[in-house]
Order: structure tokens, then sequence, then C-alpha cells
């Protein structure tokens, strides 16, 4: 059995003439939670869409190598995104609930995949809120619009909606960044409960958020891959010196 | 010299409001004027008994039916066409000449004339097509003639809709489809209703194009393929031709009411489909 959920061999994605990602070359095993973390407007965000193939709505971007999910490449013309989407879930960095109740913007992704009846529909719910932390704070008020809920916890129900696809991987793109320290760290805690079961890929630009929750650190900078490896290495003898510069925050 | 601001702070606060006052004043006088002429006439026999003598007397139960059938065949088949092409405009294309083209030719058909519809409408469906003068041919009409209006007001609806929504959707493993059943349609209903009602407006109020395709015949419609009189055209002949000023001030009279139920109706469900989802 592969223990690595992607393999990425050499990605790389252009806009027009512009190159956002060149040649990056990944491992992600399972299980684990990978952070990425990099200045802003380094490819973190574009590597991260990517991996779902979120970047095909955008118009005129070109993806160049290989991306295996499980061995299999996700960019042959005739792979299901829609199938890949719903294994590979994303949350978002603005927390954006679906003008809808709690409830069914968490069964919108299983609805989707055909999931009708009530009884496993509440099952999920409920499943999916815990795992997010916010079973407790709105399991009696489930038929309120998501949008009455505060900004931390709209990003967890984001996430709760995500998790009740029961994808393999959870993509999190700066999840935080508009959140208060108390949400973040229950997001965090969330996460690292989650990891059990899933593969979480966390792009931050928090670096101390990636130094207390991710196993793998990824470094970028100026659409390249700078460095990677466990995180504890990354964060204590990073062998490449841009990268100690943007860790102790000398730049970026 | 310089003004003072709160000199032409108080000037602009003069000048806005005396417009807002001023195009009150019009619209107030116009319906104050219409209805004191038209609302004596009113009754219930006026409403619900045959015209006699060519609208000389009797009521206008007849014009009422048509003003009701018009529009309805008019939006039944304009507003899942206009739908369906704007859905395809805004999400199933990208920006391109063509859609521009598109687009330009909508923006110019919204602004011909009412009249260049009932000659083509005319020429098409009475002649070329056989329908004769019916409510089949100005129903098919009306529609090509409020068509562009609910196609541009949808597509502004559907543009409103946040990106994010449609990227949430798309990561939820929805295809183009379902997002737009369940989050792009939902979403952009008040706006593509405010264009139904719009396009409800003007063809209850059409008169040019609706003479020269649905006639205007004083009897009872049988069935759609039958001739027909809407109040509107019912109020251009009465006045026109010195029939009964009185009567076509009371048919003026309904028309008013019955295009401020068309819009309380509108404003009521839109706002109960509003605050069923917030």
């Amino acid at each position: 059995m592969n223990s690595n959920k992607f393999d990425i061999q050499g990605l790389s994605v252009y806009f027009q003439k512009e190159q956002l990602l060149r040649s990056i070359y990944l491992k992600v095993p399972l299980h684990k939670i990978l952070g990425i973390i990099g200045p802003a407007g380094s490819g973190k965000t574009t590597f991260l869409r990517a991996l779902n193939r979120m970047n095909d709505l955008e118009y005129g971007l070109v993806v160049r190598g290989l991306v295996l999910f499980d061995g299999e490449d996700i960019y042959r013309p005739e792979y299901d995104v829609v199938a890949l989407r719903k294994r590979v879930g994303m949350v978002f960095a603005l927390p954006v609930p679906l003008p809808m109740s709690i409830y069914d913007n968490i069964v919108y992704g299983p609805r989707l995949a055909g999931i009708n009846e009530k009884s496993r529909l509440d099952v999920l719910v409920e499943k999916s809120l815990k795992a997010a932390f916010l079973w407790d704070e709105v399991k009696d008020r489930l038929k309120t619009s998501g949008m009455r809920l505060s900004g931390g916890q709209q990003q967890r129900l984001c996430l709760a909606r995500v998790l009740a696809m029961e994808p393999d991987v959870v993509l999190l793109d700066e999840p935080c960044s508009g959140l208060d320290p108390i949400s973040t760290a229950k997001i965090e805690e969330a996460l690292t409960e989650l990891k059990k079961e899933y593969t979480i890929i966390l792009v931050t630009n928090n670096t101390k958020q990636a130094a207390r929750i991710s196993d793998i650190t990824a470094f970028f900078l100026m659409a390249e891959l700078i460095e990677f490896g466990p995180t504890e290495i990354i964060f204590t003898a990073p062998r490449d010196k841009r990268t100690n510069d943007y860790i102790t925050g000398r730049f970026g | 010299m310089r003004i003072p601001p709160r000199y032409t702070q108080r000037a602009a606060m003069t000048v806005l409001g005396g417009a807002t006052f001023l195009t009150l004043v019009i619209l107030v006088f116009i319906i104050v004027f219409v209805f004191e002429k038209g609302l004596p006439v009113i009754s219930f026999n006026f409403l619900f008994s045959n015209s006699e003598d060519m609208g000389r007397a009797g009521g206008i139960f007849p014009t009422l039916i048509g003003s009701l059938l018009l529009p309805l065949l008019a939006i039944i088949i304009a507003t899942p066409l206009g739908i369906c092409t704007s859905v395809y405009l805004t999400e199933y294309t990208r920006e391109s000449r063509m859609t521009r083209v598109i687009r330009f030719g909508t923006d110019c058909l919204a602004g011909i004339p009412s009249i260049i519809f009932g000659l083509f409408g005319f020429i098409f469906f009475v002649t070329t097509l056989g329908m004769g003068w019916s409510i089949l041919s100005g129903g098919l009409t009306l529609a090509f003639m409020i068509l562009p209006t609910i196609i541009r007001t949808s597509e502004e609806a559907i543009k409103a809709v946040p990106t994010s929504y449609r990227q949430v959707s798309y990561s939820l493993g929805a295809t183009r489809w379902q997002t737009v059943k369940k989050v792009i349609l939902p979403n952009a209903l008040p706006g593509i209703l405010t264009g139904v009602m719009l396009g409800i407006g003007r063809s209850i109020g059409e008169t040019a194009a609706v003479i020269f395709t649905a006639g205007s015949s004083l009897r009872l419609p049988g069935s759609i393929f039958d001739s027909t009189r809407t109040m509107a055209v019912h109020f251009y002949i009465l006045a026109r031709e010195g029939i009964s000023s009185e009567n076509a001030y009371g048919t003026a009279a309904t028309l008013i009411i019955a295009v401020l139920l068309v819009n309380l109706t509108a404003y009521w469900l839109m706002h109960l489909f509003i605050s069923k989802r917030s």
C-alpha cells in the first residue's frame, strides 16, 4: 500500500506569460498534516487548488506536470473531477456559508452524492459538527441560517460541511486568517484530531500555526518549493537560508 | 469665491428633495386624475358584464379576460426561455466576442418600439403562420417583446450571486447544473422576478403590438385561437373613436388597479421567499 496520498511530480502552473508554480515535487503522506508556509503570492494557494482542480474554474490557467492522487493522474482528460472534489474537500480562506440553514449547509455535499434518507443525513450532521467542534454551540438551532453564526463558527461550519462528504483529504486555504485566537485554537484542535482519519493540507500565513500543528512543512517562495521536511527540522535546522529568514521573520 | 459647505449642503438637499417631491406630485396627479374620472364608473356590473354597443354601454369583462390572458401567455413563454438563455450566457459560456454580440443584440431588441414587434407579429404569426388575430399570436408577440428585458435582468441577478458560492458548491462536488439549480437560481430569484414583473407591466399596458396581433374583438374569447381585446386597447379605441370617455376612464382606472395588484402580489411573493430563506 502506497503511504502517499498525493504524489506531485514536476507541477507547473502558468497564467498567460506568468509562471505561478515552478516544477514542484512533493509527496503528501497519509494521515498527516502538511503545512504550507510562504509569503503572499508565493503560489501556496495555486498549489492547493491544483490538488482538487479548483484551478479549472479559472480561465487561462495552464497546468503541466503530474499530480497523482492514490496513484492516479488527476489531470488525465477522462478523470472525473466531480468525484475528485468529493474525495478532496476544501475550506476557503473566508468562511462562506451558503445562504441556507446550518443543517442544509452540511448536507449539501451528501445530498449531491445522492444520500437522501433523513436518518443518515442526521447522523452525518451530528458527526461532522462534532468533529469540527461546533455541535455543542449549534445543536439546538440547526434550522437557523448558517449566515447568522459568528465568523469563527462559520468557518467551523465550513469545515463540518467538508467533513460531511467523508473525504480522504481536506485542503485548507488560510482557514484562520480572519479569525480570533480562540476560534483559531478550536480549528487547530479539530485538525489535530482529524488527522487520524484524514490527510490534511493546510496553507497558512501564520508560521507559528504551521509549527504548532503540522507534521511536515513546505516552504514556498516566488512560485518555487524551497524546502520541505518534518516540521521540527524545518523550524529548527532549515537547510536553506531563505527558509530560515522567513521563519525567523526577517522577511515576508 | 468659495461657497461655504453648509450652503452647498443645503442647496443639494433642496434640489434632491425637490426633484423627489416633483416626481411624486406628477405621479399622484396622474393617478388622482384618472381615478377621479374613472372610479365612479367602476362597479361590479362594469367589471363583470359584457360590453354592449361597442363599449358605449355594458361592462368590460371581455377586456379584463384579454388583459389577463395575453400577459399570462407571454410570461409563460418568455420566462423559461429568458431564464435558460441568461443561465447559458452567464454560467455556461465565457465572456467572449460571441456573448458580447448576443448581449448587444438583446439590448437593441429591448429598445425597439413595440409597434415594430406588432408589425412583425402581424406578418409572421398572424399571416405567415396563419394563426390569425388571436390570443396565441398576441401572446407570442408580447413574449418576444419582453424577452430581452427578462434576459437582461436575469443575467444581472445571476451575476450578482457571489462567486464564492459557486466555488463552494463546486468544491463540494457539485456539477455545473447542480450549482445552477441549488445555489445560483434560488439566490438570483428575487432579481429574476423583478424582470418578470417588468415584463408583466410592459405587456399588460401594451397597445400597439396587441392591436396588430390579437385584434380587438369585444367578444369573450372561447380559446387561445380567438381574437381578444385588452383593457389598454379598449381604452384606446373608446377614447380615440370618441365612443365613451366615461367608460374609457373606467377602463383606465381598472388597468391601473390591476397593475398595482400585480406589483403588490409580486412584492409579497418576493418578501415571502426572502424571509423564508434567511
